[in-house]
């Protein structure tokens, strides 16, 4: 089991839904990282400001095309270095590494919904979007230590470009979105960001001999299929609030 | 790890929890004080919690699987024949003779590197599933340098010698092989169909000529929206091919949520392109897995955002009967009817089977099963969830995964594994309230990161699949080799119970092809109706009495004197019909009674 800390709990701004007696014993259970010194910006913590993304355009959600895409990827990550005969590529590394930024700010965005007014249904998905990325986060992380590459945190995405990711004009809107108009642009922007994540699987596979170790694999596959599905829902959970 | 990876919304859990509460959550979830909770880590030596079973062994896994790091060695499914278990590994498989359950021998490890690898067995023939990027026609390890090298689809062995495997054929498909079902050719006993379930997009046309992703689910040359089917001549395996797709997705939209009905939406402001919008407001274009119930021509397919209904009369025609969704689960994974066909237990692999998903604040209804109805009309109606009651830990990659029916006569009971949450028996005799009656669960692989420690990817274990099979539970576990388990009679399991479902022998079993479950004329299985009987206090105590009297009475005698004793009891029943709360339940019992009074000389 993990542990928590009462303190961290208190930290956590309250609301008045927040007021019931379960609450305690929820952000007991659900809020900690007393104790590990850890920066991590979530929406109640930080200015979404100052972690603006760096600005990549208007097209950061459209038009998927690989080639567009490809002068788009920015990062400040390290270079990669493999043993010779390895089963993993440089492209493996990149997707893996960018990925986690991917699935960063994608939590980031499910965080601000907590504060947002948004509906019971697009809560429950924020909560559904943020506990499997968040998970896939850690499993990422784990996969490149183990391959003994640079593992970003979650504040990564700050530094990176990538398809889907929100501009900083975005999320300032998202940011100041309230109630409907928040579900309506969290979908919206969900849906690109999501997109975003299965384009960069699909430049994955199309690297050469990229994507077949395994765990990546196993990774990619997952991480494609639990978006399509989320992609349709989200399409259904927007014509429902039109 | 990040600590931002253990926070979570606390405003959308407490929202969770307050809909947790609606109709369908049955059960307390999850429970502080389950013995499952806070188990000591370790590969060969971790805590053991287990109630209502016993563990008999733990064949470990031949040395060339013998790695715990991530996926590449991982045990994945399970078949059965004879005295023989099939084990699936990311590698390759591994073919268990069982004869003496404490002493499992390993007859034969094939190394072939073929994700994911599940199993299926018929005859001589076992056929195995491949999906990943890496797998190679030939089999060996170092990656597809050449695209035509890859091998994505099933491959067909020859195991009439079990000691000694042989590859006959490898069957390439456009979306690979995820799991595949087998289901028999509704006349010739000599051709089998395979159901393929390819999870991902098409293979680019240059590396296998045909394949194409497209947005119509129609449009016969589109490799998506269906599952590819195989025909196999028993007698001639190296003849199998892809005869044709089963297209079972068509007309379905976007998933609604629970409860509602599938309805077309049209792409609207935000999509990128039309074709890609249009892909998307067409619904699930695969499924992960698909149950087939051949005797009843039934098959439940674990479709993405949808539970389906499928009448398999035609396997090479599939007819769509119904679909559900329920947008709280993630990727419905697969399905386990119950033996009468009047119900469905759906899974959801939240998070793929990798990833922790079954600690505190995981809601009950995500990553779970579910109970649905099927009608008379073939709709599916759903009922309630269930998940696992324990808080397990971040370690543990847990979600609900596959399992199978136990032959207990009365009711309704399945066997599951839940990957590093161990095994379970629920029973969901009443769909509303999905219940525990044993489990069994060690504590996770990897002890906690050290704080401030660098923390690699850890190993995923846990069990894949569990499964009744001639009287025991065989569970795969991914990291630990096969474990063979007991069931106990308890206080939700009778002996008699357990002794009946003992007396059900089969020659072959896939899970994916559920058999219909036929008990003999039996003593045990008269003695489980009424057992169940006076569990529910369905007669009154006396009567109760009475009846297992008789019934004790009529096994000593012989002949055309148990014969009439039997019969008596059966006509003695009919009053009880209307006295009971329990109708279903006395005719149970009168029918095994009858049954053993035909089958008396």
């Amino acid at each position: 089991m993990m542990h928590f800390s009462q303190d961290d709990a208190d930290r956590r701004p309250r609301r008045a839904r927040t007021a019931l007696l379960a609450v305690t014993a929820l952000l007991l259970l659900l809020g900690a990282c007393a104790g590990r010194g850890s920066a991590i910006a979530t929406p109640a913590a930080s200015t979404t400001a100052a972690g603006a993304p760096p600005s990549q355009g208007e097209d950061a959600h459209a038009g998927h095309d690989a080639d567009a895409h490809a002068g788009h990827v920015m990062h400040d990550l390290p270079p990669v270095t493999l043993p010779a005969g390895s089963l993993v590529t440089e492209a493996d590394v990149r997707f893996m590494q960018m990925m986690i930024g991917h699935h960063a700010q994608a939590v980031y965005m499910t965080r601000l919904a907590e504060h947002a007014g948004a509906s019971d249904r697009v809560l429950k998905l924020a909560q559904k979007i943020d506990l499997s990325q968040a998970g896939e986060i850690a499993l990422m992380q784990g996969w490149l230590v183990d391959y003994g590459q640079h593992a970003p945190d979650t504040d990564s995405w700050r530094r990176m470009s990538m398809p889907g990711m929100l501009t900083a004009a975005q999320l300032e809107q998202l940011s100041a979105a309230r109630g409907r108009d928040f579900d309506r642009l969290f979908l919206r922007l969900m849906i690109a960001h999501h997109e975003g994540a299965i384009q960069m699987v699909a430049d994955l596979l199309k690297s050469p001999r990229a994507g077949q170790e395994v765990d990546i694999n196993v990774l990619a596959n997952e991480i494609e299929a639990a978006q399509l599905a989320e992609i349709e829902l989200m399409w259904q959970m927007l014509a429902e609030l039109r | 790890m990040e600590c931002f990876t253990m926070r979570v919304f606390a405003l959308a859990s407490l929202s969770a929890l307050v809909l947790a509460a609606a109709p369908l959550a049955a059960q307390t979830y999850p429970s502080a004080t389950d013995p499952r909770n806070n188990l000591k880590p370790g590969l060969h030596d971790a805590g053991i919690a287990i109630q209502g079973m016993r563990l008999i062994t733990t064949a470990p896994k031949p040395p060339a699987f013998d790695s715990i790091r991530g996926l590449t060695f991982v045990n994945s499914d399970l078949a059965f024949r004879g005295n023989l278990v099939y084990q699936g590994n990311f590698a390759g498989f591994v073919i268990y003779d069982v004869s003496n359950p404490e002493r499992p021998q390993i007859l034969s490890t094939v190394e072939c590197i073929t994700s994911q690898g599940d199993p299926s067995i018929v005859g001589n023939l076992l056929f195995v599933s491949a999906e990943g990027a890496g797998n190679r026609n030939d089999c060996a390890k170092g990656g597809v340098q050449d695209p035509a090298d890859h091998m994505a689809g099933v491959r067909i062995y020859d195991v009439s010698n079990p000691r000694a495997p042989r590859l006959v054929k490898n069957v390439q498909t456009c979306k690979g092989s995820h799991t595949h079902t087998v289901i028999p050719h509704p006349t010739d006993r000599g051709t089998i169909y395979i159901y393929v379930s390819g999870s991902q997009g098409a293979r680019p046309e240059t590396e296998l000529a045909g394949c194409r992703n497209g947005a119509d689910p129609a449009d016969e040359t589109n490799s998506l929206y269906r599952l590819d089917v195989i025909k196999v001549p028993l007698a001639r395996p190296q003849d199998a091919e892809v005869v044709t797709g089963a297209r079972i997705f068509t007309g379905l939209g976007p998933a609604p949520a629970r409860g509602g009905r599938a309805r077309p939406v049209r792409a609207a402001a935000g999509a990128d392109s039309a074709e890609m919008a249009q892909m998307r407001m067409n619904g699930p274009r695969n499924c992960h897995d698909v149950t087939a119930y051949p005797a009843m021509n039934l098959l439940a397919g674990a479709c993405s955002s949808y539970g389906i209904l499928v009448d398999i009369s035609n396997p090479e025609k599939p007819v769509r009967l119904d679909a559900v969704a329920d947008t709280n689960f993630s990727l419905w994974h697969t399905a386990v009817f119950s033996n009468d066909g009047k119900k469905v237990v759906f899974t959801d692999e939240w998070g793929g089977g990798t990833s922790p998903n079954c600690q505190a604040q995981h809601p009950l209804e995500m990553g779970g099963n579910t109970t649905l109805m099927i009608g008379a009309d073939r709709r599916l109606t759903q009922h309630a969830y269930f998940k696992i009651p324990t808080a397990q830990t971040p370690q543990e990659n847990c979600v609900s995964h596959n399992g199978g029916l136990i032959p207990v006569p009365g009711r309704d009971i399945m066997v599951q594994g839940w990957y590093q949450g161990g095994v379970n028996v629920i029973d969901f005799t009443d769909p509303d309230k999905p219940f525990e009656i044993a489990f069994f669960d060690r504590g996770p692989v990897d002890a906690a990161p050290v704080e401030g420690q660098a923390r690699g990817r850890g190993a995923i274990a846990g069990s894949w699949g569990a499964y009744w099979y001639n009287g025991l539970i065989y569970s795969a576990e991914m990291a630990r080799g096969l474990d063979i388990l007991e069931l106990l009679p308890s206080e939700h399991l009778s002996a008699n119970e357990l002794a009946a479902a003992k007396l059900v022998m089969m020659e072959e079993y896939n899970p994916q092809s559920q058999p219909k479950l036929e008990w003999p004329a039996a003593f045990p299985v008269a003695r489980s109706f009424l057992d169940q009987l006076a569990r529910g206090n369905a007669l009154p105590a006396a009567r109760l009495a009475e009846l297992a009297s008789a019934i004790d009475a009529a096994e000593r005698m012989t002949g055309t004197a148990r014969r009439g004793a039997l019969t008596n009891i059966v006509t003695s029943l009919r009053r009880d019909l209307e006295g009971s709360s329990d109708a279903a339940r006395v005719r149970g019992l009168a029918d095994a009674l009858r049954g053993l009074a035909m089958a008396t000389n």
